[in-house]
């Protein structure tokens, strides 16, 4: 009995907290899968671990540097963020003219969103659990060779000033998370691990991986040109480069200590 | 005396050897790489269809060129959109005008508002990735880079980030020219041209935002094949001028992505060509084969005015899928060089009398048979697809910019004796047709009566228009008329 009340205030709490200043996060289930782009070696272990259901919004990245007054806009030292870092913001603390509360925030750096994620317990996603969770659709957790999940992709980025939409207008998708495509480009921890040089058709020679790879899960090429762009955008970034078309999330670690 | 012979063949080869080597070492003398820069300048660079100005006498400077990446919408054809990805907001990209010894400082600049990472490849820069590897770009950031233009000629730049495809079927792509010293020969006008093929989800013509289609591309299956970008680029208001007795010079490109141009100007023949842009020059040539990422200059003199016609000739992706640009020629007629129609006449190879027309009015005499409109639509529907369909177009759309419609056209069905006329005697200038000008010029035809009449009645019984059933009678009294 006592055990039962002492689990039910633990849930309480825990979910109390989780409201007030976390925001909604996705269980994740790990497992294993062929990244269009291994690194090391072909198959990539993923463990399981929560993920926000949405990009972090300016109305939480505010809140954030209220608290935090050395990533405001003024205060930011140069050698973590570029020219551009919140660029459209009237000030410190106040939104741009038409920039929106809970549009996803753009124009951070690396540095600045991997600051974020931290002081709320959290971390940015590697490249590997965010290529893992964003290669569901609504409904398969694996979706890359659908024709449909490819051209949603695809006529992305054909779209013009995508970033003045709010978080959710995407899809969900199996793992109940929303926006991973269809809205911004999202920072990941180890975004510049994959040495993409620009110069694609040398990296072609360089990695054997990349079409090794993808030849090894029957990808199409369709598939090849929806992921290899994002490869591309994130061999394009510095850690202190801010982009308007580029915001970020965060992931947590599940412990496996609560039975 | 044998010895004698095979000495004497070894003395000339020597000499043959000798000289030889000599002309070899006289070109190496002039090693570009040497040339020394003085001063700076930055480049002026210009939209297509326009160039910048020739280099001219000028010494090799250091060059700066600024060129900015802009992913926007656009106008495919009237009605179609399509989202380019542009060097300098226009394809092709913004013509880059250099020297030979220059030492060009290249800025890229990404704009923040562009979603993807960009680069440039110049065709023009000797080391690794033509620049590529030097200016991959973040949106909302610029990387600098510079090179020393070795070798005079014609090049292709491109953008080569993956998927390179892709960027290059979105309009990622332009021409900079390297001048040799002292400048090309003088001429009166230079113009920008090149091709591209593009590939939409939907079919040629159909209107709407037109994402790009990845597995078309992959076919080779271009909806559009296009000068400038655009359906349109070159017709009409947007066509290229000259005056009688100027010579032309049109630096022609080909971006591709996958297909070679058989570049062609009806009614013209290059006086010179620089193959593929290089130094070696063809005289007198109709047709140049422009493979994708490759170009050519190509210069003639106009002689005559009136309008030809820029095609690749490869023809159907001109009258079908909009490849087909307009130069203009103003200034007097020259009969001794091109008479124009001196006079009409009827062909009849079975030796029957040779009738004139329509000079002497002698009307054809034709039995006034008494059709039925079913009969006269289904022979007036043959005599379309052989006579009328290769510009009117199946459905009487026309080409846009080039052949009126036939289609709910308000100038068809406003007057049925003045469309009569125009099938008996031809039509040459500005006609406004469906609020659109058209300037082009249709020929008489050789039909006799009957078949104009049967011709008609199809036209005026499809397509929406107003079911005018046009006698032979009616047509006869249009030519008598006349």
């Amino acid at each position: 009995m006592k055990t039962i009340l002492r689990l039910v205030i633990y849930i309480l709490f825990l979910s109390i907290s989780n409201v007030n200043c976390q925001s909604k996060m996705a269980p994740i289930t790990g497992g294993e899968y062929v990244p269009l782009y291994g690194r090391d070696s072909l198959k990539v272990t993923i463990t399981d671990f929560l993920m926000d259901v949405y990009p972090v919004t300016n109305k939480e990245f505010l809140d954030f540097i209220i608290n935090h007054p050395k990533w405001q806009k003024s205060k930011a030292i140069k050698l973590f963020v570029d020219k551009s870092y919140l660029y459209q913001w009237r000030n410190d603390t106040i939104l741009g003219v038409g920039q929106e509360l809970n549009s996803p925030v753009t124009n951070v750096s690396w540095f600045a969103a991997k600051d974020y994620c931290e002081t709320k317990g959290k971390r940015l996603p590697t490249v590997d659990e965010w290529e893992y969770v964003a290669m569901a659709n609504k409904t398969m957790p694996d979706a890359r060779t659908q024709k449909s999940y490819n051209e949603y992709i695809l006529g992305w980025y054909e779209k013009p000033k995508s970033y003045n939409q709010t978080i959710g207008s995407t899809f969900k998708n199996y793992w109940n998370v929303y926006d991973l495509h269809g809205l911004v480009w999202e920072w990941t921890s180890d975004f510049n691990s994959v040495l993409v040089s620009g110069e694609s058709r040398k990296d072609v020679d360089n990695d054997s991986n990349l079409f090794c790879g993808s030849a090894a899960i029957g990808a199409t090429d369709l598939m090849n040109y929806a992921a290899f762009m994002r490869y591309a955008i994130r061999g394009s970034l510095k850690a202190k480069y801010t982009m308007k078309n580029l915001g970020f999330r965060c992931v947590k670690d599940v412990k496996k200590t609560i039975q | 005396m044998k010895t004698l012979k095979s000495l004497c063949l070894i003395v000339i080869t020597c000499i043959i050897f000798i000289s030889c080597n000599n002309n070899d070492k006289k070109k190496k003398t002039v090693n570009t790489a040497m040339i020394p820069v003085s001063g700076s300048l930055k480049a002026e660079l210009t939209s297509p269809p326009f160039v910048p100005a020739p280099v001219g006498n000028r010494p090799a400077k250091k060059l700066i060129v600024n060129m900015e990446i802009l992913e926007k919408e656009g106008e495919m054809a009237d009605g179609v959109k399509y989202v380019y990805w542009t060097f300098g907001g226009s394809v092709p990209g913004s013509f880059i005008r250099t020297r030979v010894g220059d030492e060009v400082e290249f800025t890229l600049s990404n704009h923040p508002d562009n979603k993807l990472p960009h680069n440039i490849d110049l065709h023009a820069v000797t080391g690794p990735g033509g620049g590529a590897t030097s200016s991959f770009v973040a949106p909302g950031h610029e990387k600098v880079f510079s090179f020393k233009t070795l070798n005079p000629g014609l090049y292709v730049y491109h953008c080569a980030t993956a998927p390179v495809g892709m960027h290059i079927a979105n309009g990622m792509y332009g021409l900079i020219l390297v001048e040799p010293e002292g400048g090309l020969p003088k001429v009166d006008k230079e113009y920008y041209i090149m091709q591209g093929d593009f590939y939409t989800a939907g079919e040629n013509g159909e209107p709407g935002l037109q994402a790009f289609d990845m597995k078309k591309a992959i076919d080779e299956d271009a909806d559009y094949v296009v000068f400038n970008g655009k359906v349109g680029a070159l017709t009409g208001d947007n066509a290229i001028t000259a005056n009688v007795g100027e010579t032309v010079r049109l630096f022609v490109g080909n971006g591709g992505p996958n297909l070679t141009s058989s570049f062609h100007v009806i009614g013209e023949i290059f006086d010179n060509v620089h193959i593929e842009g290089g130094d070696l020059i063809n005289k007198n040539v109709q047709t140049t084969s422009i493979p994708a990422g490759g170009a050519a200059i190509v210069d003639f003199k106009v002689d005559v005015p009136g309008t030809f016609i820029l095609v690749d000739h490869a023809i159907f992706r001109a009258f079908n899928k909009g490849a087909l640009g307009m130069l203009k020629v103003k200034g007097e007629e020259n009969k001794r060089l091109y008479s124009g129609v001196k006079q009409e006449g009827i062909y009849n190879p079975e030796g029957g009398t040779i009738q004139t027309m329509p000079d002497t009015k002698k009307a054809i005499k034709v039995n006034p048979s008494s059709k039925t409109l079913a009969e006269k639509l289904v022979s007036g529907k043959q005599i379309y697809m052989k006579t009328c369909f290769a510009c009117h177009q199946a459905n009487g759309e026309g080409i846009a910019n080039a052949f009126p419609p036939l289609a709910k056209s308000d100038y068809l069905n406003a007057d049925v004796d003045r469309a009569i006329g125009i099938v008996l005697h031809g039509k040459t200038g500005e006609i406004t047709v469906n609020g659109k000008k058209y300037n082009s010029v249709m020929t008489s035809q050789t039909l006799n009566d009957e078949e104009v009449a049967d011709v008609m009645t199809y036209i005026y019984n499809s397509w929406g228009n107003n079911k005018t059933n046009v006698t032979v009678n009616k047509v006869q009294s249009v030519r008598n008329g006349h």
